[in-house]
Order: C-alpha cells, then structure tokens, then sequence
C-alpha cells in the first residue's frame, strides 16, 4: 500500500513537473508546480513528516505560488514568442541531464541498500512538538537569524516595488 | 500477463531517485525557458526537490534535523520570492519585458 501510495504520488509530480517545463504560458506553469507541491506534501506525510507537510501546503503551495500568480496577472504575462534559439543547449542540453540524473540515480541505488524500505508510522518525530522542541533549543539562534533575514526581505521588496515619488 | 511485483513497501532509494528526477526538471526549465517568472518556479522546483532528500534522509537517520533545514529552506524560498519577483516586477517596469534574452544591457 505504501509503495502503491508513492507511485501514485511520485507520478502526480513527474508529471506536473514535466508540465511546467514544456507548458509555454506562465500560469500553466505556476499551476503545474501547485500540483508538485501537493503531491511532495502527501510524499512527507509518508515518511512522517506531519508538520512539514502542512507547512509545504501553507507557505509553498498557499502564500508563494499565490504571489507568483499574483505577479504573473498584475504583468500579464502572456506565452512564450520565441521558442530555444537554435543553439547547442538544444541538442546537447537534454542528453547531459538525462547522463546526470543516470549517474545520481546509479549511485543512490549503490548507495542505498534496496532492504532498506520506508513504512509509514515508524518514524513519529515528525510532529509539532519534536519540531518545536527542536527549533527553540538547538536550533535556536539559527530561527532567531531566520526573523531578521525575513525583516530584511520584506524592506528590499518594498523599496523595490513601491512607485518613485517625485 | 502476470501482474506487476510492487513491494510492500517503497525503498528509500526510490524516493532519492524522484527528488533527483525532480531536480533535473528544475535545472532543464532553468536552462531551456526564455520566462523570466518561469525560470524563478523552475529555482523553487528544484528547492522542493532538495527538501525532499532532506525528509528522506530524516526518515532514514530517525531524526528530526532534516526537518527542520527543510523548514529553515521553505523559509529563505519564502523570502527569496518576496525579493526576486519585486525585483522581476522593477525590471518589467522599467524594460517592457520578461524575456530573458532581452535583459542583456551587462553584456558587452
């Protein structure tokens, strides 16, 4: 059940995923990546991780790919004019990556004993009181660090985007 | 036609070789689309991808970490689309355009 859990899942985002590269209209693509983002969250609940899960559903596929839309209509973005220009990227591109991904995926499976499966409901320190305990003790000046980085983010995207005043 | 053998359960590898899968459509929509909003959700792409070897690796290594560095890259995600699109916002303001290959007053 689990493995079949995963494949649904696993395919639910290869496809999406394929979706946004080759869809030439924006939102196409931005609603492609809402669906990888769905599915990655049901892949953490998987493997235990309950709160990052719903964070993945909050913050990645709620507040960040409402703001892409947000940006792609308020720009009104329309398709792609100009396909790849005819250049080497296009003929040497794909077989790099596709050599890349095999050599990545030789390794973990060398890497990885195939014995070794993922069960749903062995690893339970997924919950919001380990990831809390953790986050306020040992990772405590790192979360503190994260606020002002977040401080610091919102004043660039306000001094970037308001309107010049004369 | 016997039926397919689906294990029980799935192996860890498989979920490292969807990440990786992941992260290679990242990097080829980073590299083949002319979009300039396009090519900043092939980046987010690829940050997702990246989470998921680190919740894979959590599960493996029973502990918590790997969460956490996931919730810390979902935070700088979080801020880097905040910055990058008022950036791409400024650029269309002031150029008319969201083709990348139009953006190349640096070069030369």
């Amino acid at each position: 059940m689990d493995a079949l859990l995963f494949m649904i899942f696993a395919a639910v985002a290869v496809v999406c995923g394929l979706n946004l590269v080759l869809q030439t209209h924006p939102i196409s693509s931005a609603l492609s990546l809402v669906g990888v983002m769905a599915a990655l969250a049901a892949l953490y609940l998987l493997l235990g991780g309950e709160f990052i899960a719903a964070a993945q559903l909050v913050v990645y596929a709620g507040a960040i790919m409402v703001l892409f839309i947000f940006v792609i209509m308020l720009l009104n973005a329309g398709t792609e004019h100009k396909a790849l220009k005819g250049s080497w990227a296009k003929y040497a591109g794909v077989p790099l990556l596709v050599a890349l991904l095999g050599m990545v995926a030789y390794l973990v499976q060398r890497m990885s004993p195939p014995t070794e499966n993922v069960v749903f409901g062995e690893f339970r320190k997924g919950n919001p009181v380990e990831i809390g305990h953790a986050l306020f003790t040992t990772y405590l000046l790192p979360f503190e660090v994260t606020s002002v980085l977040i401080l610091i983010a919102i004043l660039g995207a306000i001094v970037l985007a308001r309107k010049e005043i004369e | 036609m016997p039926p397919l053998p689906i294990p029980a359960a799935a192996p860890l590898s498989w979920y490292l070789t969807l990440s990786a899968v992941l992260f290679a459509l990242g990097v080829a929509g980073f590299l083949f689309r002319r979009n300039i909003i396009t090519v900043f959700m092939s980046i987010e792409l690829m940050l997702n991808a990246v989470n998921l070897t680190f919740i894979t690796f959590s599960y493996r290594l029973k502990q918590v970490d790997g969460h956490i560095f996931s919730f810390f890259v979902m935070v700088v995600a979080a801020a880097e689309a905040a910055v990058g699109l008022a950036i791409i916002l400024t650029v269309f303001k002031n150029r008319q355009t969201l083709e990348i290959d139009e953006l190349n007053s640096l070069k030369n």
